[in-house]
């Protein structure tokens, strides 16, 4: 077992997650991880790759459930209900979690469908020109895209298709919006945009992002999270982590000695 | 060990090291000219398939060519009477084509929803174990010789559809329909599978992070990513169908109408084909012509629905 050194926002979680452990058959990806989730803050997970951050986001919107040889021990807590139970519904739990991923993944529809496709599979009663506006605005690719609202989504660049992907993920309205690597397939000047676009989110969602780039973690983020191996190593304040860590293990990751 | 040339030609020497491979310099000779003529037959046994094509559409242009010296084009296209071998003789070739559409349309109304929802279920809600032991399965199906299905057609299926419906005929396009249904289903459901699968991983995982049920995910976001393959699989298994002789042959008759009713008997442009071959239809009369024209329109029709197959299969994506 490392050394841990935790420190636990004072702000209230919206996602708790409790001695959570994640299995692919026998190999333990996620050990026994305490974490909670602040509410409207940018939390971090930072790591050298294969530490199991990913794993760690994936299992807060049950994605696991379509890896037949995933096994979750523990609990998290969405709001006080744990939702990793057999009986809570993961459709209608990824409805309250949305989730934005490494490679933009537009549907092959229009950038209107795009955003209108989740919430009409789920009945949302909405004003689908008011929705799809105000969350290609919110997404920052309103003045883009406003001409072309019916060309395909894929006809867009990679920065924007990623932008539209977040549009998509607000358009739910969502308590919290996970982000896996969402920069790591785009230019500095896409990423830029992004970035400036998850510090605006922020007043109103909740946002726990998965990064390779420290001075990303840095740059937008509120907690910073640093998992080694699987466990969680550091935790607390970003500003805190950065400068003056608790642990010789964070410091060298951060400073760039390995990882 | 240096030999005189070389020292006297330096530049020679090294023009020579430089354009022959290494393989030229040190593989005797013998060995090289046998590769030659190894690649040789190889290449030549591969042109023998495209000379056998190339003959082939030759001899249907050359006699189709007598026929047409005969008839006028007009006629043969859309004319509604087939008489060719009977007095008054007429070529209206439509007959035939109403009965391959007949029963190519009533095969794709049991092949396409049976293979598209088979193809949806092996690739997006079949677990592995079931994969392996399905598409196996279904694959024996195409396996199976054209006239097992033909004669399963005529004693199982006909007095079926005889009890159920007394109106049926003994030679009906209904069970002709029914088998080559079944015949072309492995077409649709390997195919479609395949396309489905091509659909990638990151785009499913988008659809269900929006709250989606694996059955929305299935129809609207991996069939609609996937339709174009979707749609090769389609046409392709439409080709085999108007392609298909033997079991059309035994199940729906020989008889050329002009008739939608699928419990009459008709006959097909291939059953026809097959009655002409087998009869004693003189050589070089008009009524063995008439085989290589119906031939060669039949050879079009597959022709381009092949094309268009390939089309959507090798399209650039949007």
């Amino acid at each position: 077992m490392n050394q841990q050194s935790i420190t636990k926002p004072y702000e209230k979680a919206v996602v708790e997650v409790k001695n959570l452990s994640v299995f692919f058959n026998q190999n333990e990806a996620v050990k026994k991880v305490n974490l909670s989730i602040p509410i409207n803050k940018v939390t971090a997970i930072i790591g050298p790759s294969g530490c199991g951050k990913s794993t760690l986001l994936r299992s807060i919107n049950r994605m696991h459930d379509f890896e037949p040889i995933a096994r979750l021990e523990g609990n998290i807590f969405l709001e006080g209900e744990d939702i990793l139970l057999k009986s809570v519904d993961a459709v209608s739990l990824r409805r309250k979690i949305g989730m934005v991923f490494q490679k933009p993944n537009p549907f092959p529809k229009t950038i209107y469908e795009n955003i209108l496709w989740g919430p009409k599979i789920n009945g949302f009663k909405i004003n689908e020109d008011e929705l799809v506006e105000q969350s290609l605005r919110q997404a920052a690719i309103w003045d883009e895209v406003k001409g072309r609202l019916f060309d395909s989504a894929i006809s867009l660049s990679g920065g924007q298709q990623q932008r539209l992907c977040i549009a998509r993920t607000i358009a739910m309205k969502p308590k919290v919006i996970l982000m896996d690597e969402p920069c790591s397939a785009l230019d500095p000047r896409s990423t830029g945009r992004i970035e400036d676009l998850i510090l605006e989110l922020k007043n109103e969602y909740t946002i726990v992002i998965v990064t390779h780039n420290m001075q990303q973690a840095a740059r937008i983020s509120d907690y910073t999270a640093f998992f080694y191996d699987g466990e969680l190593i550091e935790y607390g304040n970003t500003s805190k982590i950065f400068t003056t860590p608790v642990l010789k293990q964070t410091e060298d990751y951060i400073s760039g000695r390995f990882g | 060990m240096e030999r005189r040339w070389q020292r006297r030609s330096p530049v020679l020497f090294d023009w020579l090291r430089k354009n022959l491979s290494t393989q030229a310099q040190t593989m005797p000779l013998y060995i090289r000219i046998k590769e030659k003529i190894i690649v040789f037959f190889l290449a030549a046994s591969s042109f023998v398939s495209v000379f056998i094509t190339a003959l082939i559409i030759y001899i249907l242009f050359s006699e189709s060519a007598g026929f047409f010296k005969k008839v006028p084009l007009g006629d043969f296209l859309f004319g509604t009477r087939w008489s060719p071998l009977l007095e008054p003789a007429s070529y209206g070739v439509l007959p035939l084509i109403n009965g391959t559409f007949l029963v190519t349309a009533g095969a794709l109304i049991i092949a396409l929803p049976v293979g598209l929802l088979t193809a949806i279920y092996l690739s997006e809600y079949a677990s592995n174990k079931t994969r392996q032991f399905l598409k196996p399965v279904l694959e024996i199906l195409s396996g199976i010789p054209t006239v097992v299905y033909g004669y399963f057609a005529l004693t199982f299926i006909t007095p079926i559809l005889q009890t159920i419906i007394p109106i049926t005929e003994v030679f009906n396009a209904a069970s002709a329909s029914i088998v080559v249904g079944i015949m072309t289903l492995p077409i649709i459901t390997s195919l479609s599978d395949d396309a489905l699968q091509t659909v990638p991983r990151s785009l499913r995982e988008g659809a269900y992070a929006l709250g989606a049920t694996r059955f929305e995910v299935s129809t609207q976001i991996v069939l609609i990513s996937a339709l174009p393959r979707v749609g090769a699989s389609v046409i392709l298994a439409v080709s085999r169908a108007i392609g298909e002789t033997m079991a059309v042959t035994l199940a729906a008759g020989a008889t050329p109408k002009m008739t939608a009713n699928i419990f009459e008997s008709v006959q097909t442009m291939t059953a026809y084909i097959v009655e002409v071959s087998l009869g004693d239809t003189p050589q070089g009369t008009i009524g063995y012509q008439t085989s290589f024209a119906v031939g060669l329109l039949l050879f079009i029709i597959t022709l381009t629905l092949n094309f268009m197959a390939q089309r959507l299969l090798y399209k650039k994506k949007h």
